[in-house]
């Protein structure tokens, strides 16, 4: 062989070699993610066979099996399928679509810290309910009293600050702190709220604002798939694009991608996700915002992958939460959302501590 | 011409930046624009990219108006290069080339597209990079990844914002070799706002010289780096002396008095 030929034969060889480790690249993310779906499937199993009336795993496994096809008629059935299910696909739901809707606010507004939370939408919701709990006021009447209080005021957030976006061309800074000032707004409201209300009027309102997976019903399911399905493909169609926008506006702009309309569009779509999901559940925290810094660490920043993986890794994080919640007192059963935070706080304290460089 | 720009006019607010501002490219020449800060070199590029609109004129490429175009066909034509990254997510380089190949494709990348990516990083020789996070690269292979990202978008004309200005030597030199060797081998065209005078002296087909928001010469690199025009625009005396060809400028004092170059 000739020194040239041998070069570009060395040439080829790096070529595939780089090539080969990005596809392995891509091919840890996508196990990451059918890891987190068996993930889920595994914790539901657990979880369905946990409370007052012992039901074994492989028990759980197959009445849930069979209950997909003929209605459920032992006791074991019924406990299973009609309280121990709902609580636990409404679980995986919202820690989907909790996620989600975080990984896309952090991406679009390049923000460690953007969340439905930081952004108002939680506190616009706990003000909705809050309103209908204690004054007995609302926009619809009934059993959606509270539920459409809490989604209604729950979006005004988000219209003030695409509002702010689209007219003042607002910069993703001045939406977050928009959105801190909003958040700020409605928490002295629903204080203001509280401190003229009944005791025991005021211990309900809190403790919606906690959130809780125990109003689970099938209806309310049956609506949060319909909008997390209904969100899920468009935020995942606008993922590269989100990618893109990480680069910076101007370089996103000379790449093709409207900036401000993209920005829009996903902050509407991530709140709207958002507000279906906390005015069934109430404000669980923190899912939201540490689902994907949990899954940007091991999958990295790319959103194609990221977005299905923060919101499978948020379903099972939420639905392991909700099953602590259920049985490390029982019978008592905690709000969801004190475990969250809970343990969900120092675990990410630890990995932010544990990776020697910055990621963000 | 592959671009024209047509008194060009704009401002921020009430600010005007760009006072009727014309220029032409050529296919497959290297323009470089020089002058003082805040004289508005940057914000006609990013007026020229269609980042900021301009209040008046028009600039069309290819004979066609830009405004009229859709971003993504414009994203198609025109590769822009920044001065600095600012990477939030961590993202790979191969990653980070591959977005320039956002306008060509929807969603999924194809083996065509990584080939591309493959062969831009081969031209900037920067493959051993590839799977390292872009944040943390230095500012010289920050740039060269940038510069991949552009070429990888098949741009006709490539718009640089003082690509070297945070660059050692090395980087400054490699850089702009490079660029020079892809505008002469592919034919496209760029258009470089730059500080360092003797780098634009050196690599430049032609020197568009800015003050106050106005063309105030234009010509070959020769012709304009003249220690008169460099002392009325910037307020320095300088010396220009001849190395192998091209004007090489030796910096003096500033003038003191009125020297001219009324900075915004």
């Amino acid at each position: 062989m000739t020194p040239g030929t041998e070069a570009i034969t060395g040439m080829r060889t790096k070529r595939t070699e780089i090539k080969d480790q990005y596809k392995r690249f891509i091919g840890r993310k996508i196990v990451f993610i059918f890891s987190s779906l068996i993930l889920i499937f595994i914790i539901a199993g657990i979880s369905a066979t946990l409370g007052s009336y012992p039901i074994p795993v492989t028990e759980a496994y197959s009445i849930i099996w069979r209950g997909l096809f003929n209605n459920p008629e032992t006791t074991k059935e019924i406990v299973v399928w009609n309280l121990r299910l709902p609580r636990i696909l409404m679980g995986v739901l919202a820690g989907i679509g909790l996620a989600i809707a975080g990984a896309m606010m952090q991406g679009i507004l390049r923000n460690p810290l953007a969340s439905p939370y930081t952004l108002g939408v939680s506190s616009g919701a706990g003000f909705g309910a809050a309103l209908a709990i204690l004054l007995g006021k609302g926009i619809a009447g009934g059993e959606y009293l509270i539920i459409g209080n809490a989604f209604i005021f729950s979006l005004i957030p988000t219209f003030i600050i695409v509002g702010l976006a689209h007219f003042r061309r607002a910069t993703p800074e001045t939406m977050i702190l928009a959105g801190i000032a909003m958040m700020y707004i409605f928490s002295a409201a629903t204080t203001l709220l509280m401190y003229f209300s009944e005791a025991e009027a005021v211990k309900a309102a809190f403790f919606w604002a906690v959130g809780d997976l125990g109003r689970a019903s099938y209806d309310n399911l049956l609506l949060v798939s319909v909008v997390l399905a209904g969100c899920f493909f468009p935020l995942m169609w606008k993922s590269w694009d989100v990618n893109v926008m990480g680069a910076g506006d101007e370089t996103a702009k000379s790449l093709g991608v409207n900036v401000e309309r993209s920005r829009i569009f996903i902050m509407t779509v991530s709140s709207f996700l958002t507000a279906a999901i906390i005015c069934f559940t109430g404000t669980i925290g923190f899912i939201c915002l540490v689902a994907p810094h949990m899954c940007r660490m091991v999958i990295g920043g790319d959103n194609r992958f990221l977005v299905p993986a923060s919101g499978l890794f948020g379903g099972a994080l939420l639905l392991g939460c909700d099953t602590i919640a259920r049985t490390i007192i029982a019978p008592v059963i905690l709000p969801v959302g004190v475990i969250t935070s809970c343990l969900g706080g120092p675990l990410f304290l630890y990995l932010i501590m544990r990776r020697r460089r910055e990621y963000w | 011409m592959k671009l024209r720009v047509i008194d060009v006019v704009f401002s921020y607010a009430s600010v005007p930046v760009l006072k009727s501002v014309c220029l032409e490219l050529a296919q497959s020449e290297m323009l470089g624009i020089v002058g003082p800060n805040g004289t508005g070199k940057s914000t006609l590029i990013r007026c020229i990219n269609r980042i900021l609109s301009p209040q008046k004129g028009s600039i069309l490429l290819d004979e066609r108006e830009i405004k009229e175009m859709r971003r993504m066909e414009l994203a198609k034509k025109l590769g822009y290069i920044p001065q600095r990254g600012q990477h939030s997510f961590p993202a790979t380089v191969f990653d980070v080339v591959l977005m320039g190949r956002r306008p060509h494709l929807s969603w999924r990348s194809s083996e065509k597209d990584e080939e591309k990516v493959l062969d831009m990083l081969q031209m900037l020789n920067i493959e051993h990079l590839a799977m390292r996070d872009i944040n943390e690269l230095s500012g010289g292979q920050q740039q060269k990844v940038f510069i991949a990202r552009a070429l990888a978008q098949d741009p006709e004309v490539l718009l640089l914002d003082e690509p070297t200005s945070n660059l050692d030597i090395r980087h400054q030199l490699e850089v702009m070799d490079i660029i020079k060797t892809i505008v002469k081998e592919k034919g496209i065209s760029a258009i470089m706002a730059i500080h360092d005078l003797n780098l634009a002296a050196r690599y430049m087909d032609r020197i568009i010289m800015m003050n106050s928001g106005k063309i105030f010469a234009a010509g070959n690199p020769v012709s304009i780096l003249t220690p008169d025009n460099i002392k009325c625009v910037y307020g320095v005396e300088a010396e220009v002396n001849n190395s192998n060809g091209s004007p090489y400028i030796v910096p003096i004092r500033p003038v003191r008095p009125n020297g001219g170059g009324n900075e915004v």
